[in-house]
This record gives C-alpha cells, sequence and structure tokens, in this order.
C-alpha cells in the first residue's frame, strides 16, 4: 500500500471526513483563546470550567434538551462566576475554584451515577468521540467557534493590552474588567465545542498546549497565535490518523501528538531550549 | 464614588487633579487616610513618603483604578475615569510581566489602542505617533526587540513611550526613575521636562529624594495623609521629612540627611484591584 492510500484510506469513511473537519475547527479555535489562557496563567481555570460543564449536559440529557445547551450554560455561568470570586473573593483565588470546580464535577457524576438508561453519549463527553461527530455538530462547532473567533479579532488590541499591563489599559479608559469577563465566557464557549472532540478531562491540553508550545518558539503575540494554529492543525491530522492506524481514543490521540510537538519544542527553542543553553554555555568565556 | 462638584477655588482650565477627603482602603488597611490635594496643571510633581506611606495608591486613585471609600476627586474636570484618553498610567516596573510576548512597538502601540476603537487597525498617524514617542526615548532602534530582552532602563523608557503616544494631558509615573542609571534617569526627566513645558502635567511617585529636589518642581510628602505639598525646596525642610518618614531620617553631623528605608517595594500589593494574572511567574 502507497503512502498516498495510507492518507486517503481513511477519509474515505464519512465519520472519518466529519472527525477531521471538527478536530481541525475546534483545533483552530482552541488555539487563538488558549494564547490568552497561557500568557494569563488561566490553565487552572481552563480545567475547572471544563469539568464544571459536566453537570450541565447530565442535566440536558436529563430534561431532554440538547446537551451543547446544558454544558454551555454551567460552563459559561462558572466561568463568570470564577471571574467574580477573583474580583471579590475573600478566600484565595485557587483555592475557591478548586472547591468550586470539584463539587460542581462531583454533582454531575452523582447525577450521571443515578441514571439507569443507556447513556454512552454522556460518556463520549467525558473522553471525547470526535468519531461520532454528526454534520450537525460540525455546524454547531462552526458557528460557535465563528463567534468566538470574530469578538477575539475585533477586540484583538484591546485584550491584548488588558492582558499585558491591566492598570495601564483600564487607567486609560478600557472596560478591563467587562474584557475579563467577556475573555471568560469566550474561554467557556471554547471548552464546550471541544468537549465533543477530546472530552471534559482533556479539553485543557487542547487550550494550553499549541500556545504554550508556540510561546516557546516565538517572541511575539500574533506570531504565537499563528503558530498555535498550526500545532494545533497538525496535531488534530496526525492525531486523526494515528487514532484510525493504531485503534486508539481519538481525544487522545490529539493531545498526545501535541504533546510530542510540545516536547520538541522545548529542546529545539531559541529561547530557552536545550540547544540555546549549550550555546549560551559554549559562549561564555 | 459620587461626581464631584464644580468649587469655586479650583477651576477646571488650572487643576490637574483635585482631591477632597480621600480615604482609600483595602480591607482594613488604610492607604490614604483623609487626603486633601489639589496638583495644578502644569505641575511636575513628584511624591514621596516612605513604604507603605500611599505613593502608588494616590496614583491609581486619580488613574480611577481604586475606589475611595469617602471623599470626592475630580481629574481633568471629571470624576476619575471620565478623562480617561488623556491620561497615561504606567505602573511600578516590577508588576509587569517581563516575559510576555510583545515587542517595544508593540507596547509602544498600547497607547494608541483606546484612540484607535474596538475592531479597527493602527493608522499611519498612530504609526507616526508610536514612531515619535520611541524617538523621543532613544528607542526606536530597539522596536522590534521583546521587551524581556532589554535592561531596567530600557524598560522605563518603552513604558514612557507608550504613555508619550498617547499625548496625553496627565502622566501618572508610578517609581518612572527607579533602578536605572544616571543617564536614562537625566534623559526620561529631560523628556517630562518637555511635556511640562508644552503643557501637559506629570505626577511621578519616587523613592528617591535626590531625584525629586533635582528634577521635580513641586513635591507632596506623603505619609497616609499629605504632610505638606509645594515647591520641591520643601525637601530642605528637616522637620518636614522627619514627619513624613518618622523614626527614618537620620540626621548627620554635618548637616545631611539620610533615610533608611528599603526602596522596591510597591506599597499597596494584597488586594488593590485583582485581575486574574496570577500563575505565571
Amino acid at each position: 500500500m502507497s503512502l498516498l492510500d495510507l492518507l486517503l484510506d481513511p477519509m474515505r469513511l464519512g465519520f472519518m471526513q466529519r472527525g477531521l473537519v471538527a478536530a481541525v475547527l475546534v483545533g483552530i479555535v482552541c488555539a487563538v483563546v488558549g494564547a490568552f489562557v497561557v500568557l494569563r496563567g488561566l490553565a487552572f481555570i481552563g480545567d475547572a470550567v471544563s469539568h464544571a460543564a459536566f453537570p450541565g449536559l447530565v442535566i440536558a440529557f436529563l430534561l431532554g434538551i440538547p446537551l451543547y445547551i446544558g454544558g454551555a450554560v454551567a460552563a459559561v455561568a462558572t466561568a463568570l462566576a470564577i471571574g467574580w470570586v477573583a474580583r471579590h473573593g475573600r478566600l484565595r483565588f485557587d483555592t475557591a475554584v478548586g472547591v468550586l470546580f470539584a463539587g460542581m464535577f462531583a454533582f454531575g457524576i452523582a447525577l450521571f451515577s443515578s441514571i439507569d438508561d443507556y447513556v454512552a453519549d454522556l460518556f463520549s463527553y467525558l473522553l471525547g468521540n470526535v468519531l461520532g461527530i454528526t454534520t450537525q455538530d460540525i455546524v454547531q462547532v462552526a458557528v460557535l467557534g465563528g463567534i468566538v473567533l470574530c469578538v477575539v479579532f475585533l477586540l484583538r488590541k484591546e485584550f491584548l493590552y488588558a492582558s499585558f499591563d491591566p492598570s495601564g489599559a483600564a487607567a486609560s479608559g478600557l472596560p478591563v474588567h467587562w474584557l475579563d469577563y467577556l475573555l471568560l465566557g469566550l474561554i467557556g464557549i471554547t471548552i464546550v465545542v471541544s468537549i465533543q472532540t477530546v472530552g471534559i478531562i482533556l479539553v485543557v491540553a487542547m487550550l494550553v498546549t499549541p500556545a504554550a508550545t508556540a510561546e516557546l518558539l516565538v517572541d511575539r503575540f500574533w506570531d504565537l497565535v499563528r503558530v498555535a494554529i498550526a500545532v494545533a492543525v497538525v496535531a488534530a491530522v496526525v492525531g486523526l490518523y494515528v487514532s484510525y492506524y493504531l485503534s486508539i481514543a481519538s481525544g487522545a490521540s490529539i493531545v498526545l501528538v501535541e504533546t510530542i510537538c510540545f516536547a520538541i519544542a522545548l529542546v529545539l527553542s531559541p529561547k530557552s531550549g536545550w540547544f540555546a543553553r549549550r550555546r549560551e554555555v559554549a559562549a561564555r568565556p | 464614588m459620587t461626581l464631584a462638584t464644580q468649587d469655586a477655588g479650583t477651576s477646571v482650565e488650572t487643576t490637574a487633579a483635585t482631591l477632597r477627603d480621600v480615604t482609600v482602603a483595602y480591607g482594613a488597611r488604610v492607604a490614604l487616610d483623609h487626603v486633601d490635594l489639589t496638583i495644578p496643571r502644569g505641575s511636575l510633581m513628584a511624591v514621596i513618603g516612605p513604604n507603605g506611606a500611599g505613593k502608588s495608591t494616590l496614583l491609581k486613585a486619580i488613574a480611577g483604578l481604586v475606589e475611595p471609600v469617602s471623599g470626592t476627586l475630580q481629574v481633568l474636570g471629571g470624576p476619575p475615569g471620565r478623562e480617561a484618553r488623556h491620561l497615561a498610567y504606567v505602573p511600578q516596573a516590577e508588576l509587569v510581566d517581563w516575559s510576555f510576548p510583545v515587542t517595544v512597538g508593540d507596547i509602544a502601540m498600547m497607547g494608541r489602542v483606546p484612540l484607535i476603537g474596538i475592531g479597527r487597525s493602527p493608522t499611519a498617524e498612530d504609526r507616526a505617533a508610536v514612531r515619535e514617542a520611541l524617538a523621543t526615548v532613544g528607542m526606536v532602534e530597539h522596536e522590534r526587540r521583546q521587551i524581556g530582552a532589554l535592561s531596567g532602563g530600557q524598560r522605563r523608557r518603552v513604558f514612557l513611550a507608550r504613555a508619550l503616544a498617547a499625548h496625553p494631558d496627565l502622566f501618572l509615573l508610578d517609581e518612572p526613575v527607579t533602578g536605572v542609571d544616571a543617564t536614562t534617569e537625566e534623559d526620561l526627566m529631560r523628556v517630562l521636562e518637555a511635556q511640562v513645558e508644552g503643557g501637559s502635567t506629570v505626577i511621578a511617585s519616587t523613592h528617591d529624594l535626590a531625584a525629586a529636589a533635582h528634577h521635580f518642581h513641586q513635591v507632596t510628602l506623603i505619609n497616609g495623609r499629605v504632610v505638606a505639598t509645594g515647591p520641591s525646596s520643601l525637601l530642605m525642610d528637616r522637620d518636614l521629612l522627619r514627619e513624613t518618614y518618622g523614626g527614618h531620617v537620620v540626621v548627620l553631623p554635618e548637616g545631611d540627611t539620610t533615610i533608611i528605608d528599603d526602596a522596591h517595594h510597591h506599597d499597596d500589593a494584597p488586594a488593590g484591584e485583582r485581575h486574574f494574572h496570577e500563575g505565571r511567574g
């Protein structure tokens, strides 16, 4: 079998075509939003919001409404609640977030375990199943992801300024607190559209790993976003093929390829990589 | 915060900032205690005082970044925040994430962001303003460098360029010359002097009494409350210094005054304004 056959064979299957489109779309949205997540140190919040989406999904399942809506409501509400706690809370911030999201997730598991029926649907949300995605799902991902990207594009300068120097930005008249809430809301939506692809447990990797990889390689914000998108797209495509040929879970496969990209960047990084440090040592008198 | 009413004694044309009985507290800790202060337009004012005296808090209150628990402020003729586009605030260097992936040019352009508007890209006019600001502080040739690669003095130059690019009427600078070399200090102060001559107002906090005495026209001595405000010759008054710095003033036999003060600590860390910016180090 030729290389071309290896590449084309899986794409004769409809679910592989849909999976590839969904994984690439989700990868792009996650990479863009993830750049802000990484630079503002919000990785833990990403993890918290994704877990907190779970009870929303289960409740939506029990009520018979679209799961996306339940997940989105829970995720965005949690993200905004975290923003409120960050500003007004008396507890240590990470403590408050830890308590909140573990409680939400436990609530989801408790509800989930009380369902007697067949709930493979919900399981796929925990672990992700991009190959089970329908055309309608892809439309939802494209619309919601498109909205997220449009908002980021329109507020690109403002988000960057508020992320780099919130007090300078606020003093010059930017509504920094609203931008913060909006960013959290966008993170919530991004997580919900990503959950079906990689699952609640791994979605934080989609947000963090491509941008973290890019941060090692470039030193301008928009270059970072471009490289993060490239990493995410490559990982989506390669991960899906690996998943097909090795018969491993698609979400895990995509995240593993991203992790390998990160490891390579860590070694090759011109800023902090192994070679850069060796060069520094060699240059020392 | 209530809208400050127009006062007969201070006219909008001649006053950059007016604080009337302003108290600012972080939880139980009072940073500014019933402060009354009028800063005329065209001032080149140093805010002097020991650690924890409320220097940063005073600047933040004028910038509209912290809300007083009582009292009223008027800034550039309106309540804090209303004239935000005519104001540039530069935080202390140690509060900035220097590993952030932005270049010198990117930072200077941030000064233009509120003027450019949502969704728009910088125009030729914005680029010209950025270039001019970078030229003024001598950083044009570093435009494409990442900020982490700069020296401490260069970083202060870049942040001043960001402020200049906004063409503000009021500069609020938190420790602009702390920890920089003598040349940078001279250069930055010359730039601020020129801004004041052009009609702008500069309010800067500093730990450095010598710098305040040499380079600034006015000083405000604070220690939670305003001890004194007036021309920088006030710094010659040992009694005022003693009142400002408490027991930390040592008058040497020759008549020199030394102040024991460990510099470089920002005086209102805990809950001033919390953005979720934690997690990077």
